[in-house]
């Protein structure tokens, strides 16, 4: 009985934790918010836990919220994509907010209350089967990102927190107009029967749809940072704090995921006049993405900068990757989307323990004091690094090879291959700059005395035995993105079973 | 009446665009408002456009689509909570920074901070 209600669970349980961080808790209020936090992030874990159990033993789960069926009330529909994604953003969430604790959730009112919202944002994207239902989402998480992107306040925070909010809201009106586009055309919102239904369109109305899912792949960019698109990702990631930072390195992987989802469901090879739309233009902007990641790395002066552009430098390996369209690039799409968001992540909350140790040259590439933990912090920072320069023998090395590996045949290797591996190479000199300034050309003299707590090392630590992770269980893992990518690329399963089968 | 539509929609999407290119916050802010105004209305032309219809199936007289109606009632509580958002961040910056130009921070000075 309660197994077919677990679907809806990983967005339940954020929205209770959050009400309930919001009740005036007297005196301390900060230890209750923790620790419901700490439990929420739990709960949200062994609930994505059992439902990617239940989807890889029964198949994909539909939920019609208040029985109302498909395709007249909204569903939530739980492929292996969406089990996936949600499993990933709460084993993020939990070290994230566990670093937190340690003192970053004070410099703000409702730090808590606001993370969870935001994980409910981010849980109902993934899950649900509904395109407005989508929007609804996205703003959700949206208007929890503004306000955690203001965590701590300050001027600067203010300004890029400015441009992220205005450049959003133009990209929420642009998500709308594509709404009713596809709604005027089609007649419907739901996803699986709009995919049935675009497949029939011919002449003027076919145009409108591809019109209106050319500007649906515009608002998937601006979330996923693709190259026009992108010029709000390095300010807000480098101003806001730490932890935040860290839980927006899945932020953009919802820009990929719904590029995913709707370019292989809806405008995907079945879609007769619309098939395939869009993906010469993200083959060639995600490269350009590449590239302006690339030399964004090479000019940054911060090592929060640096950070900023490895996240554009990811978006546009996925997207580019994902362009090619045939199943063995979605499966390196996601095991490489896995990699980075874990890795980005601990990265983040790395330069934020250097920062604090450094104290007054914070993140600049610049020489400064010896770390209070100086060789234990140099040793996750050279672990990380060579897991994001996609250098053996950690997941980095994997999830290039997969992506190289899916581009081997044909044309696509004669631009994929030289731009990834550049711009590894580039990585690869930058960090190494970034590192050898920061860890060897040390100043003389006495090393600081902030020490950083145990449990925030250890979170990073826990992040980063993902990356240990993925390469130890590189089969099993590839093995679950390959089905992910049979998935996407058998469209009329997931319409059949969410639709009941009632139209086919 | 379709035509009349279609130009009102125009008009203010046009009108916004310019708004939003402002180096300004304030007219951006105006402009975001504009443009989620003609967003309502292409959203509740979407189910087409029917005079003295009923939204509900079954009774004699021509009928209208009520989604429609129900999109743009969210979209309209959503919109109204960022624009609130964005005006207050908008009246802050302009507070905290002396300034409402969206772009005249000196990035000199801003590394390493936060």
């Amino acid at each position: 009985m309660w197994q077919q209600h677990l679907v809806i669970a990983p967005i339940l349980i954020p929205l209770f934790a959050a009400l309930l961080q919001l009740l005036p808790w007297g005196e301390n209020p900060q230890r209750y918010r923790r620790l419901i936090g700490i439990v929420a992030c739990i709960l949200t874990i062994s609930a994505a836990v059992t439902l990617l159990l239940q989807v890889h033993q029964y198949g994909m789960q539909v939920y019609a919220v208040g029985s109302w069926q498909a395709p007249f009330g909204i569903v939530l529909a739980v492929d292996r994509l969406a089990t996936v994604m949600v499993l990933l953003s709460a084993l993020l969430s939990l070290p994230i907010l566990a670093y937190a604790c340690y003192g970053e959730d004070n410099l703000g009112s409702h730090f808590h209350a606001l993370f969870q919202f935001q994980l409910l944002g981010i849980n109902g994207a993934f899950m649900t089967g509904d395109l407005f239902n989508l929007f609804v989402f996205f703003e959700v998480l949206l208007i929890a990102s503004y306000a955690l992107l203001m965590h701590g306040g300050g001027k600067l925070k203010l300004r890029a927190c400015l441009h992220y909010v205005l450049l959003n809201l133009a990209g929420s009106a642009l998500f709308l107009i594509a709404l009713g586009v596809l709604y005027g055309t089609t007649g419907t919102l739901n996803m699986a029967d709009m995919a049935g239904k675009i497949a029939a369109l011919t002449g003027d109305e076919a145009a409108l749809a591809r019109a209106g899912g050319m500007l649906l792949l515009v608002v998937f960019g601006l979330k996923a940072a693709l190259l026009p698109l992108y010029f709000w990702l390095p300010q807000a990631y480098t101003m806001t704090t730490g932890t935040v930072a860290a839980l927006f390195a899945i932020m953009t992987k919802v820009g990929v995921y719904s590029i995913l989802r709707v370019f292989t469901l809806i405008f995907g090879e079945t879609a007769g006049a619309a098939s395939l739309l869009g993906y010469q233009w993200l083959w060639w902007l995600g490269l350009a993405t590449l590239l302006i990641g690339a030399i964004g790395v090479l000019g940054s002066r911060d090592m929060r900068m640096v950070i900023s552009y490895l996240v554009v430098i990811s978006v546009g390996t996925m997207l580019t990757t994902l362009s090619i369209a045939n199943e063995r690039a979605v499966s390196a799409v996601m095991y490489y989307l896995i990699h980075s968001t874990f890795v980005t992540a601990a990265l983040f909350l790395l330069i934020d323990v250097m920062a604090m140790q450094r104290g007054k040259t914070a993140s600049r590439i610049v020489s400064g004091r010896k770390l209070a933990q100086h060789s234990l912090v140099a040793v996750m920072f050279f672990a990380a690094a060579i897991t994001i320069i996609g250098m053996p023998p950690l997941s980095g090395f994997v999830g290039k090879l997969h992506i190289l590996e899916a581009a081997r045949v044909g044309d696509q290797a004669n631009w994929l291959w030289p731009v990834v591996l550049g711009s590894t190479l580039v990585i690869m000199v930058a960090l190494a700059r970034a590192g050898s300034k920061m860890f060897w050309h040390t100043l003389e003299g006495k090393a600081g005395d902030t020490r950083s707590a145990n449990g925030q090392l250890v979170a990073v630590m826990v992040l980063l035995s993902a990356a240990v992770l993925l390469t130890v269980f590189a089969q099993p893992v590839t093995a679950f993105t390959d089905a992910i990518a049979n998935d996407l690329y058998q469209p009329q399963r997931y319409i059949y079973q969410v639709l009941g089968g009632s139209t086919l | 009446m379709e035509t009349l539509f279609a130009i009102t929609v125009g008009m203010l999407t046009a009108c916004s665009v310019f708004l939003i290119l402002r180096g300004r916050s304030f007219p951006i802010v105006v402009g975001i408002t504009m443009l989620s105004y003609a967003v309502n209305l292409f959203l509740f032309s979407t189910g087409r456009l029917v005079l003295e219809g009923a939204p509900i199936i079954g009774n004699e007289k021509p009928i209208t689509d009520p989604l429609p109606q129900a999109l743009v009632l969210t979209a309209i509580v959503i919109g109204f909570a960022m624009t609130a958002y964005a005006v207050i961040l908008a009246v802050r910056a302009r507070g905290e920074i002396g300034s409402d130009e969206v772009n005249d921070l000196d990035h000199s000075d801003a590394e390493g901070q936060r």
